[in-house]
């Protein structure tokens, strides 16, 4: 990590060749050329620092956790905390317990369901999501609205794939009991202007919950500045392991709610009569988390923070310009999602080729897309397809491979000419 | 490493251009819907039996170019057959696909068909190719609809993800 700060430069200027260095499977030949990975948004890669810092906690360090006096435990407990503090301070929480440690997004957006939505939601109650959603945070809600005979109200997308906000406001009623948002839509890389719809929200005393899935890795977050009620997003796509993520939530909500599992560490005295729960955050942390990728995610932060996240937005929005400029000169291209506001995804259908052909012939040249639905199927429905070509951008990527993305493309229409 | 660049022969760009036996079949007597729901492709198989020879067979939908084509050179090689040469080429050609039967080394009723021997290699799209083939099993037992995401399915595999 002693080499970190020197990457440290003014947006827009990022020694991306330095970075490079930093992540050994970026080596990688495929298919006998070398790597082109535009597969971010699905999961990015991890430099060298967080692998060292997970080898030393497996060489040096391993215990369970808030449990013995010994050395060990008290080491890990400590780094596990100390964690905890670093994922806090990027995004800006007022405290370290309004960070609960998950396995990833799609388990916290469960907690709060389990958590919130069981005990506040009722019959009758609406949600309010949008067609940019994730199924992650789709299908939470509606295994909630089917246990409880609630409903689900939908915020459409105009063409451009942007919220349509002035239907998002007309959606709210005295039935409204939370809002369910994708701070960055997965498929199309749409910013949504959440501040303010979080805003409209609470002026009704409606709870907010942020997926942060996609915007963590690429955006400043900050919490308190949003002032959502949750945030939530998953520690490998933002150069973590997998198996990790966290939930924030506003300490008084979190205060009320009830547990998502039971086991040990999320309680303070068992017996066979009465159960006392932990405080928060414990009281959502029940059995041995994944001590290593947490303290791993910690490390990841602290690789990003040394970068800093405004050089990486501006750096990723330099090559997400480049790609469209360059994407839009190709006839029979079309790029779906053209909002004003978008970060790092670049989405796209080809004339007469299907993405999945699109995919297994650009992997030929070694460039690693995503293709399929994206897990978001309202959104592939809204534009009327069945599945994209997704490239997504990290701060590693470069101009060169964006080319290289181009010139993949020109081959598949060579292919099926 | 996956040869995709053998996968996407010229004859398969050709019946993915101009697929064969492409459409409705109006006096159908055998029909079943298959879908893969990773790539959203979705087809629909429809033959008519001559007592136990495929008299007539077609197919129609949306999918990608390695399930296309292999829907189109399913239709010509199983036209004429009975039920239960379809059977065997529809085996023959799920093991091939699969890795399980080596066309190479083993006798095999398949003739062009193994220009799809390719995707053994490229196991997400597999499933693209054995598609149609499926589908012309549900249709030849009129179990109505195959999806490769069937519990007895054995390419059956997790899918997930952002």
């Amino acid at each position: 990590m002693s080499s970190l700060p020197t990457k440290r430069a003014a947006p827009g200027a990022l020694d991306v060749a330095s970075i490079r260095a930093d992540f050994p499977i970026l080596d990688l030949k495929v298919s006998g050329k070398p790597l082109v990975y535009l597969d971010n948004a699905a999961s990015s890669q991890m430099p060298q620092p967080v692998i060292d810092r997970l080898v030393r906690y497996q060489k040096e360090q391993h215990a369970n956790i808030h449990r013995g006096v010994h050395y060990l435990s008290e080491t890990a407990t400590a780094e596990f905390e100390a964690a905890r503090k670093k994922l806090a301070a990027f995004v800006n929480a007022r405290e370290e317990r309004e960070v609960i440690f998950t396995s990833g997004t799609t388990e916290s957006i469960n907690l709060v369901m389990h958590g919130y939505g069981r005990k506040f939601i009722g019959a009758g109650d609406e949600i309010i999501l949008t067609t940019l959603e994730h199924h992650s945070n789709i299908v939470p809600w509606q295994m909630l609205a089917e246990e409880k005979g609630a409903k689900i109200r939908v915020v459409p997308i105009s063409d451009a794939g942007e919220l349509r906000v002035d239907e998002y406001e007309k959606l709210f009623n005295e039935r409204t009991k939370f809002v369910g948002l994708s701070h960055v839509s997965n498929a199309l890389g749409t910013v949504n202007p959440v501040k303010g719809m979080i805003a409209f929200a609470h002026a009704r005393g409606v709870p907010v919950l942020l997926d942060g899935a996609q915007a963590a890795p690429h955006l400043t977050v900050d919490v308190q500045d949003l002032d959502c009620d949750f945030y939530a997003f998953s520690g490998h796509k933002l150069c973590g392991p997998t198996g990790i993520g966290m939930l924030y939530g506003k300490a008084a909500q979190l205060e009320r709610m009830q547990p998502f599992k039971g086991g040990g560490d999320m309680i303070l005295s068992v017996t066979f009569e009465k159960t006392t729960y932990n405080t928060i955050p414990h009281k959502f942390e029940a059995g041995t988390p994944p001590i290593a990728a947490a303290i791993g995610l910690g490390a990841a932060i602290d690789y990003l923070t040394n970068i800093g996240m405004d050089a990486i937005a501006a750096h990723e929005l330099e090559l997400l310009d480049y790609a469209t400029a360059q994407v839009n000169k190709l006839p029979g291209v079309r790029i779906l999602g053209t909002a004003e506001h978008k970060a790092a995804v670049l989405s796209f259908v080809m004339d007469g080729v299907h993405p999945h052909d699109v995919g297994t012939l650009l992997n030929e040249d070694g460039i690693a897309v995503r293709t399929g639905h994206h897990c978001a199927q309202p959104v592939m429905q809204r534009f009327k397809v069945p599945a994209t070509s997704r490239a997504s951008f990290a701060f590693y990527n470069t101009m060169a491979e964006v080319d290289a993305l181009v010139a993949g493309i020109r081959n598949v229409q060579k292919v099926f000419a | 490493m996956a040869d995709s660049k053998a996968l996407y022969q010229e004859v398969i760009l050709d019946h993915n251009r101009k697929p064969r036996n492409y459409g409705a079949l109006a006096d159908a007597n055998h029909k079943a819907e298959g879908h893969n729901p990773l790539c959203g492709d979705h087809i629909t198989m429809a033959l008519r039996l001559d007592d136990d020879r495929v008299g007539a067979i077609a197919f129609e939908g949306e999918s990608c170019a390695i399930c296309k084509a292999s829907a189109s050179m399913l239709t010509t090689n199983v036209k004429g057959k009975t039920r239960d040469e379809a059977e065997v080429l529809i085996r023959e050609f799920r093991d091939m696909a699969t890795g399980k039967l080596d066309v190479a080394t083993e006798p095999h009723h398949l003739g062009r068909l193994t220009v799809f021997g390719g995707v053994r290699d490229l196991p997400t799209r597999v499933k693209c190719a054995i598609l149609p083939w499926h589908t012309l099993h549900a249709a030849l037992n009129a179990a109505g609809s195959a999806s490769t995401e069937s519990e007895q399915d054995p390419m059956h595999a997790p899918i997930g993800d952002a």
